[in-house]
């Protein structure tokens, strides 16, 4: 990802996705197959963080275009305008924006086992990073203390992957992924020379998966070369719209987990009711630092933080998303207040067939 | 000030018993995908094949959109046979599923 503060450059970067968006979409049409679709998000949030409040409107767009029966191109772009008071007294908001690819990778599916991967890819270490980025998926508008942790920073990686299902039963299945980057400083591009991989195995009965994550920094002086380890515990019992989400993850310098859980009653009329649409959110968060060395994005000191949030969910996939964290760390407690609202459009990029 | 994390812990345990004491009263019905397949789901009492592998994949992430074209229903499964590492089988129960 890259900020920017020239208009022009921000306008050349969208000129430049549409186009490319353009000529492959034309390649599909013309093969008469899938539609491409645009998907994504849209959304507005507020943050109030230490008595400082910031308002930001957002959209996600997600770009899919499937090419002959093994190929698909896929993209996710971030654009945001942030407006946040100014600092130091100053009267009056200050106002930044914000462009930048997540992923904009080529899928190769050669078989259930083996999918291969090219371009710049979410790094596949434990699950926040591939699965609950997306505006209108997330529970909460903030990240995990402990994304960065072997997400190395930003999340991306620009380079080569593989992926697919080891083993699939009834009973149970086994997936892998693993990667390698390059190191690459574009605008656009920003990856860390890093390799890694992920196994996970899941349990349809129990509806329970547990994986396990390691991925390595692989730039900078051999003694500074990092290694990370993550597991996940994901629990969504079936017949019930109760979901457990969990994930630990340790470098060099820090560690920490955290526990998400949601719930939406059925009791009520099902999920479509107007008490089955209100859908309470927890969170539980630690992280602990095992050095003095602020290398991660962690903070600085041993934090313990619990968020506590309540969402709607409208209809026509329109989601309202409020919460209340407080934070308690050694330097300092504080209070974390978030809303926002959400809506999820998805449309093919054309009439199709 | 700090808080003792076990307190955090007793009290996300006590969040998470009353969800699971409730859910014995409640219908037996999953979280089912809005829209067209909704509608593709009730018209069958039984699991289909298609709405397991929607169950075991797709909404372990995210619930369904509502309403899309059936244009791109195809993309769509394309885009969750790469994240979810599915058969051609179940790609195919999936397309089914949400095009019935």
């Amino acid at each position: 990802m890259a900020r920017y503060d020239s208009n022009f450059k921000l306008s050349m970067a969208l000129r430049g996705h549409v186009l490319v968006a353009f000529i492959l979409g034309a390649t599909v049409c013309a093969s008469g197959q899938n539609v491409p679709l645009l998907s994504g998000g849209v959304g507005f949030v507020t943050n109030t963080n230490g008595g400082s409040t910031s308002y930001t409107p957002t959209i996600e767009p997600v770009l899919a275009m499937p090419l002959g029966q093994h190929f698909l191109i896929e993209s996710r772009a971030n654009l945001l305008e942030s407006f946040a008071p100014n600092g130091g007294g100053q009267p009056g908001y200050n106002h930044t924006h914000f462009i930048g690819l997540s992923y904009l990778q080529g899928d190769y599916i050669v078989s259930p086992h083996l999918t291969i991967v090219g371009g710049s890819f979410l790094i596949p270490f434990n699950t926040y990073n591939e699965r609950l980025t997306p505006l209108w998926i997330s529970n909460f508008q903030a990240t995990p203390l402990i994304f960065s942790l072997g997400n190395m920073s930003g999340g991306m990686a620009t380079g080569g992957q593989v992926r697919g299902s080891l083993i699939a039963r009834p009973k149970y299945s086994l997936d892998y992924a693993a990667y390698f980057s390059s190191r690459v400083g574009t605008e656009q591009f920003v990856a860390k020379r890093s390799s890694g991989v992920r196994t996970s195995l899941y349990l349809p009965k129990q509806r329970l998966e547990i994986g396990a994550s390691y991925d390595r920094l692989l730039q900078g002086f051999p003694a500074s070369h990092e290694n990370f380890y993550g597991a996940h515990v994901w629990w969504e019992p079936s017949n019930t719209a109760f979901r457990l989400r969990s994930e630990f993850a340790r470098g060099h310098h820090a560690q920490g987990y955290w526990i998400e859980a949601d719930y939406r009653t059925q009791a009520f009329g099902g999920l479509d009711s107007w008490v089955g649409r209100i859908e309470p959110v927890f969170r539980m968060q630690q992280t602990f630092r095992r050095d003095t060395v602020v290398s991660d994005g962690l903070p600085l000191v041993n934090t313990q933080r619990a968020d506590f949030g309540l969402d709607y969910n409208l209809p026509h996939n329109t989601r309202i998303l409020t919460s209340y964290s407080r934070q308690f760390a050694s330097n300092g407690n504080r209070n974390i207040w978030q809303t926002g609202i959400v809506y999820r459009f998805l449309f093919p990029t054309w009439k199709g067939k | 000030m700090t808080m003792n994390p076990r307190v955090l812990l007793l009290a996300f345990a006590a969040l998470l018993s009353s969800p699971l004491q409730s859910q014995d009263t409640s219908p037996k019905t999953p979280r089912q995908p809005a829209g067209s397949t909704k509608s593709a789901a009730a018209a069958k009492p039984q699991e289909s094949e298609g709405q397991r592998v929607f169950q075991q994949n797709c909404s372990r992430c995210h619930n369904a959109p509502e309403g899309f074209s059936p244009s791109i229903s195809g993309t769509i499964v394309r885009h969750m046979r790469v994240r979810a590492s599915l058969s051609h089988h179940d790609e195919q129960e999936l397309l089914h599923f949400m095009n019935p």
